[in-house]
């Protein structure tokens, strides 16, 4: 008993230590006001819903940027006089102008890939999932957590200022090479729209690895007692991994970032050599475009395990949980993370197999890029058996969860063409690459993301979405996903292009113009239940069910053992010890067993 | 159990982890750069790049400032407060020094004709300022670090003798120290 009373001292050390420049400790009790509760909070679950709403409307503005250029792409010979009243000179004669469709699709691509999948994701599930799965009062330094949101914040405002410049948005596509990107003469989106996207990019990195320190000090210093690395459930592993990509992977990017800053403003030549813009001889001598490429993609390619990895975590918790069965192959999942995190660093190449990379060092990544089939296989074999034969429960959680293992299969499968650089030479830059990353990193990252949404929901607002609006999200969802994408695979195998705005003149690929217009109409309809699921999830903060018992999915791990609305701190009283892992489904007997029992005579140690 | 329980206690702080967590993400950064210019050097068209001699001047100064934020740590632990502010002052001023004698590593580079920036400017030495200036606005964050601290010292109005601030900070800025060293040793034998 004694040594408990120290080890909780030491706790409280730690905590008041860590929370030092409050003013005396913060209470669980004391009145906070509107503004530090809601808006400069230090509480790892306001900011976690605070990044999840600005992924939402992120989430939005990207989405609509699609529906807009899909619109040009699916009806090339309609006009549409409502675009020219919103849009002015970028669609004049309610057509999508050349440029116009190219700032809609890089910021398409930015705001995806970085404002919504990664901060909206990881920010959002990160913050929320660590201290109460892991068992803690709150992240290693709420402070910093705190100005990791209010960094991606400044972030999305520039962002979102740079769609309101005279000359545009960035444009160059959201891997922004040079020399397109690094001369502003070359095009309008390469003027002001640059400087704002890299400064803001500058401020996202900062924002991720503020961010990411605090993810991985958590989960290797502020788990409860008994709560050992390999009782820790799935999605803390994807989260720790995870971070230790972005940690180690953004700030290459800053890099690469800083040197084109360089490039723009500065009239170095690290990327530009012997170029002629519009009759005017540019003095830049000596430097390597293709050595961008390599700085971008060292972090481009961990950054869609970054997408990923969050998802492949919470779909194994949620589909183990909605099964009422363990999940298979523990140590193989934590294993196959591991090894999708290693490789993460060792495929950059792949997307430069037409760059002129030597072809002896190309067959180095295509080994490489092929042996992440060998985690992401045992991945879905372990989500598979996992379900076999359970006793399925459809959640909308569960559903999504579901769908995501299905996405993850016909996405991933298309890799395998993509990682041989023979193929590639003739796939690369097509459809098939559109086909390819948005169903495994785009659609089948943002099932994870709405599973857990569904699934952690009651624990965020202690109230229930509404399950048929989620139920005809999920459908509609699914099936846009396959129709929208599907066929995209033959336009890219018949070598349709990507980043043209309009084929009608080519006549290859007029047979696709009907195929184009229902990828367009089906895009349009998704849309608009992604609309629905965001009027479901606010109106179900006010209006929704409520929650009435702690832990209303019967899961075992803790954060359905703190209250049904916690405060800052989570748990009243103590932190609960853990005993066991966070899988022990239909043993013995019971349906579920809490990680905070402890373990009995008659069962084995886990 | 009381196994657990030693562990829980001899567990590094959080704040320290998280500094060599983000020191690891710093040598990333640096790690990246240093890379390109190895790819860049041993392409076409590189020149040879000429090291300021300050730059020997200023290494010198920040081994010293490592030493003295060392002396900064011993008075912490002691709970000597007057001299544990003192050294960290002295620390920040030779942060300062460095930075200023960097500079003039690179005013010297401009007045021997040498462009840094520019039309006519190489990349070799357009790296070397990259690369030394990221550092320096590394090195200009540790001193306003140590500032920050030496005046907490002050101004606190509870006392508190917790020696973490300073460990951390250290841990920082002999990092910063080692890294000016490799990048020092990495221009003068990758020229």
């Amino acid at each position: 008993m004694s040594t408990e009373i120290t080890q909780q001292a030491h706790a409280a050390t730690i905590q008041t230590d860590v929370h030092g420049h409050h003013e005396g400790d913060h209470g669980h009790h004391h009145e906070e006001s509107f503004i530090s509760k809601y808006v400069f909070s230090q509480d790892h679950k306001m900011i976690a819903k605070q990044f999840l709403i600005t992924g939402m409307i992120w989430g939005i503005i990207g989405g609509l940027f699609s529906v807009l250029f899909r619109l040009q792409l699916g009806y090339p010979d309609m006009s549409f006089p409502f675009l020219e009243d919103m849009f002015g000179k970028w669609a004049a004669g309610g057509r999508i102008s050349n440029e116009f469709y190219y700032s809609l699709v890089t910021m398409h691509g930015t705001i995806l890939v970085f404002f919504v999948l990664t901060a909206g994701l990881s920010g959002t599930f990160a913050n929320f999932l660590i201290p109460l799965q892991v068992g803690a009062r709150d992240m290693a330094s709420p402070f910093l957590n705190m100005l990791s949101y209010w960094f991606f914040f400044l972030a999305s405002c520039i962002m979102f200022a740079s769609l309101f410049l005279q000359t545009g948005p960035a444009s160059g596509g959201w891997t922004i090479y040079p020399p397109l990107s690094a001369l502003g003469q070359a095009s309008e989106g390469s003027k002001l729209g640059m400087d704002f996207w890299l400064i803001s990019m500058a401020m996202f990195i900062v924002s991720s690895l503020l961010g990411g320190l605090n993810y991985i000090t958590t989960i290797l210093n502020m788990r409860t007692k008994g709560m050992s690395m390999t009782r820790m459930p799935l999605t803390i592993w994807a989260i720790f991994f995870t971070a230790v990509l972005g940690v180690l992977s953004f700030p290459v990017l800053l890099s690469g970032a800083i040197l084109l800053l360089f490039d723009r403003n500065l009239g170095t030549s690290f990327y530009l050599s012997e170029i002629v813009v519009k009759g005017e001889i540019l003095p830049n001598e000596g430097g390597s475009a293709i050595l961008f490429q390599h700085l971008f993609w060292f972090l481009g390619h961990p950054e869609v395990y970054i997408i990923l990895m969050p998802a492949l975590g919470m779909v194994s918790e949620i589909l183990s949980v909605n099964s009422r069965k363990p999940i298979f192959g523990y140590l193989a999942m934590v294993g196959s993370l591991f090894a999708i995190a290693i490789l993460a660093f060792l495929v950059w190449a792949h997307h430069m197999f037409v760059t002129g990379l030597n072809p002896f060092l190309g067959a180095f990544f295509v080994l490489l890029t092929l042996l992440i089939a060998v985690p992401s296989a045992i991945k879905v074999f372990n989500w598979l058996t996992t379900i076999w034969r359970g006793n399925l429960r459809f959640t909308p959680a569960m559903l999504f969860a579901i769908g995501f293992v299905s996405l993850f299969i016909s996405g991933g499968l298309t890799g395998i063409f993509l990682g041989n650089s023979t193929l590639d030479i003739h796939l690369h830059d097509t459809y098939f690459v559109v086909a390819h990353f948005h169903i495994v990193m785009g659609v089948a990252s943002m099932f994870g993301m709405f599973a857990g949404v569904y699934h952690w929901y009651p624990k965020m607002y202690g109230r229930y979405m509404n399950n048929t609006l989620a139920y005809i999200h999920f459908w509609v969802s699914l099936a846009g996903a396959y129709l929208i994408f599907w066929p995209m695979h033959y336009f890219g195998l018949a070598g349709m292009p990507r980043r043209y705005t309009d084929w009608s003149n080519w006549q290859s690929f007029n047979m696709f113009t009907d195929a184009n217009r229902v990828i367009s109409t089906v895009a349009m309809v998704v849309f608009a239940v992604q609309l629905l699921f965001i009027f479901n999830f606010f109106y179900s903060i006010w209006k929704g069910r409520k929650v009435t018992t702690q832990n209303p999915w019967g899961a075992n791990t803790l954060e359905w053992t703190a209250p049904i609305r916690p405060g800052h701190g989570n748990w009243p009283g103590e932190i609960p010890e853990v005993h066991r892992w966070a899988y022990d489904y239909g043993k013995d007997g019971r349906e579920f067993v809490s990680q905070v029992e402890p373990v009995s005579d008659s069962e084995s140690k886990h | 159990m009381a196994k657990t329980l030693d562990v829980q206690r001899e567990r590094i702080h959080p704040y320290k982890f998280t500094m060599w967590v983000a020191i690891g993400s710093i040598i990333m950064m640096f790690a990246g750069l240093t890379s390109a210019y190895i790819v860049k050097r041993s392409q076409a068209g590189w020149v040879m790049i000429d090291i300021p001699p300050v730059f020997w001047f200023s290494t010198v100064v920040i081994l010293a400032s490592s030493a003295t934020i060392q002396m900064a740590v011993r008075a912490s632990r002691q709970r000597d407060m007057p001299h544990y502010r003192q050294w960290m002052v002295v620390t920040a001023i030779l942060g300062t020094l460095f930075i200023l004698l960097q500079v003039k590593g690179f005013m010297d580079l401009r007045a021997e004709d040498i462009r840094l920036v520019g039309a006519g400017s190489n990349a070799s030495h357009s790296f070397l300022l990259a690369i030394a200036g990221l550092h320096g606005l590394h090195v200009l964050g540790g001193v306003t670090a140590l500032l920050i601290i030496a005046w907490r010292v002050v101004r606190s109005r509870t006392r508190t003798y917790s020696s973490v601030p300073a460990e951390v900070v250290s841990t920082y800025w002999h990092f910063v120290d080692v890294l000016w060293i490799y990048l020092i040793l990495f221009f003068n034998w990758m020229r």
